[in-house]
């Protein structure tokens, strides 16, 4: 395996200011992640984690720091160089899922391919390939709120692949969504890695970080622990 | 990413909430629509009022007695004494007036006139055979006043067609029946014809009688109401106006026209008076009209305000998926000039709809200025350009995290 780091952070800083308090998110945050990894960021609630993937997924600026993307220096992009970035680089799983409402699976999916300017037809023909590929083949004309949450989830997924990112980034993909279905979202992480991809994740589940190969424990803004999972919790085989 | 798709994206999201929709383009059809509704109105009664103002002829020359400044409004003629037929005359047999062709002097009052049964009021006026000329009057039936009554003092009158039904029903012939004006009795020898027409003076609610029996037997005067001049073309009008001045000033025995105890004032004098009176009261209506199509631009930008905060989080997501600030903006612009265009459009067919059902209503002329229906346009479509950039300047500017976190 390519051992090439395709993240880099050097001593990320994130300060939120308002008028009267000063919140240090991240101090210091300095790791790599290399191509092919699938690593999951563990960390309490307010430890920083979720500020730390909206960095790696250009959403948001470091406050001082270095962030490299595969070679390039994020914090240093223009405006619409960071949107090209976020559109071809990156595919971001929320939480929330955020798919666009009242629209269809096909449209939701196609959307990063317009904002690229792919043509039509090559839109149409990948986002039904990558709507099969997370097993909503037979979904494709649905709209969003005639989906179930993990149905939705996969969509997400499916939006987040078509672009063929250099890394998938997932926030709590399965914080909304029932524990049968955060498995099947976490097969089709696993065979997504298996397949080349590299995935970073973020949850505060024990259970759910149990799939990645590596964990990274996030506290208080900084890195805590850092270790490869050698029990690494296989649902593939187990997939109908 | 080309126009086209998000122009259909626009009109699609546009479509999502028909209600509000509808109402933001109600507000800018409203707007416009009273625009060029208003202003057509505006300009058809000023057309109207013009009209009938030239046709009463483009070289004719008024003197009122008593002096009014230049632009004003004319006083209570009938309480001014300076005018006497004798005047008339002269100005009629001088030498030295080359300019004028006819000289028409004239007293007119109101009163009460009876007949068998009904009464009405009305205008009598008492005028010279060379009346009928200068003011273009043509009868329907009967004669007009000849240069024989007014000699004889006759006690005769030409009436019009609406004191002919006021006093006899619509239809009526009454020529050789009498009627009776201050304590006299008049024979009528003639009917003018319908010149048709409201305004200010309706020439079809008059009576004429020789003019020497309207001083000494109806109302007991020896001065006149007015001379009406006819030039013998609209070039010397300005030359006829120094001419007859100077020549009244002379009988009268003033040297210093300032003191002058008559003025003179021409048909294009009314004609600027009214004009100018029309336009104004055109721009007042406009003015209020734009108001309603500013209200409308405003509840459109209102719209457009309430969508971006409400779709903040779209937006955020459209951002992190990769679009760009330019897209954004675009797609926003794009809903609101949907907008303003769609209100602009059926806003110029129901303003000239209203504007020809008005024409009709008013029987005045449907006139509907191509400069109205371009300026509402341009309004409008100005709003919808201003009044949606700033809108989706604002979200287009955020931060995705901000705006994906915007609850």
């Amino acid at each position: 395996m390519n051992n090439k780091p395709i993240i880099q952070t050097k001593h990320l800083c994130k300060i939120y200011k308002t008028d009267v308090v000063e919140t240090i998110a991240l101090s210091d945050v300095s790791f790599q992640i290399n191509r092919g990894e699938f690593v999951a960021i563990m960390g309490p609630s307010g430890s920083g984690k979720s500020t730390l993937m909206h960095i790696l997924g250009a959403l948001d600026l470091p406050t001082s720091g270095e962030y490299l993307l595969d070679g390039e220096i994020v914090n240093k992009l223009k405006d619409e160089e960071l949107a090209d970035i976020r559109n071809k680089k990156i595919g971001f799983v929320f939480q929330a899922y955020n798919l666009l409402p009242r629209t269809t699976a096909m449209k939701n999916v196609m959307l990063p391919m317009r904002y690229a300017g792919v043509v039509y037809e090559e839109r149409q023909e990948k986002a039904r390939k990558f709507l099969e590929l997370v097993g909503l083949g037979d979904r494709l004309e649905h709209t969003s709120n005639q989906l179930s949450g993990g149905q939705q989830q996969r969509v997400a997924i499916a939006r987040a692949l078509v672009m063929n990112p250099t890394i998938l980034l997932a926030d709590e993909p399965t914080g909304n969504i029932a524990s049968v279905q955060a498995e099947e979202v976490m097969s089709l992480f696993q065979k997504l890695n298996e397949e080349g991809h590299t995935v970073v994740m973020i949850t505060h589940e024990q259970d759910i970080a149990a799939h990645a190969k590596r964990i990274i424990h996030v506290k208080d803004g900084t890195i805590i622990g850092d270790d490869i999972n050698h029990k690494q919790k296989k649902v593939i085989a187990s997939k109908k | 990413m080309d126009l086209f798709e998000l122009f259909i994206e626009s009109l699609g999201t546009l479509t999502l909430n028909k209600t509000r929709t509808g109402l933001a383009i109600l507000g800018i059809v409203i707007g416009i629509g009273s625009v060029i509704a208003l202003v057509s109105l505006g300009q058809a009664s000023q057309q109207a009022i013009e009209s009938r103002i030239e046709s009463l002829g483009s070289n004719l020359l008024t003197i009122q007695p008593g002096s009014i400044r230049q632009g004003g409004v004319v006083g209570a003629a009938g309480g001014r004494t300076s005018l006497s037929l004798d005047d008339a005359k002269a100005i009629a047999s001088s030498p030295q007036i080359t300019t004028i062709d006819k000289v028409s002097p004239e007293f007119s009052r109101r009163a009460q006139v009876t007949t068998g049964g009904s009464n009405t009021n009305t205008q009598i006026i008492g005028v010279t055979v060379v009346y009928s000329e200068v003011h273009k009057v043509n009868m329907s039936s009967g004669s007009f006043i000849s240069q024989r009554d007014v000699d004889i003092m006759n006690k005769v009158a030409v009436v019009g067609p609406q004191v002919v039904s006021d006093l006899y029903g619509d239809g009526a012939n009454p020529i050789g029946q009498n009627i009776r004006i201050e304590g006299q009795t008049l024979r009528i020898i003639g009917i003018t014809e319908a010149k048709g027409g409201t305004g200010f003076q309706n020439q079809d609610d008059v009576i004429y009688v020789p003019l020497t029996t309207a001083q000494k037997q109806l109302f007991g005067v020896n001065y006149l109401g007015s001379i009406a001049l006819e030039a013998k073309s609209a070039e010397v009008m300005s030359n006829a106006q120094n001419e007859v001045g100077y020549f009244l000033l002379n009988r009268h025995k003033l040297t210093d026209p300032t003191q002058a105890d008559f003025s003179i004032f021409s048909q294009q004098d009314i004609l600027n008076t009214v004009t100018s009176t029309t336009g104004t009261f055109t721009t007042l209506l406009a003015g209020i009209a734009a108001i309603s199509l500013l209200v409308g631009g405003i509840g459109i930008m209102n719209i457009m305000l309430v969508t971006v905060t409400e779709r903040t989080r779209e937006i955020g997501l459209r951002k992190a998926l990769g679009a760009k600030k330019k897209i954004i903006t675009t797609q926003f612009l794009l809903e609101s000039i949907i907008l303003t265009f769609t209100g602009g459009i059926v806003g110029v067919g129901l303003g000239v709809f209203a504007s020809y059902v008005i024409s009709r209503l008013t029987s005045s002329p449907f006139v509907v200025s191509l400069s109205s229906i371009l300026l509402a346009f341009m309004v409008s479509a100005g709003i919808g350009i201003v009044f949606g950039w700033y809108p989706a300047q604002k979200a287009a500017g955020l931060q995705p995290i901000e705006a994906l976190r915007y609850e």
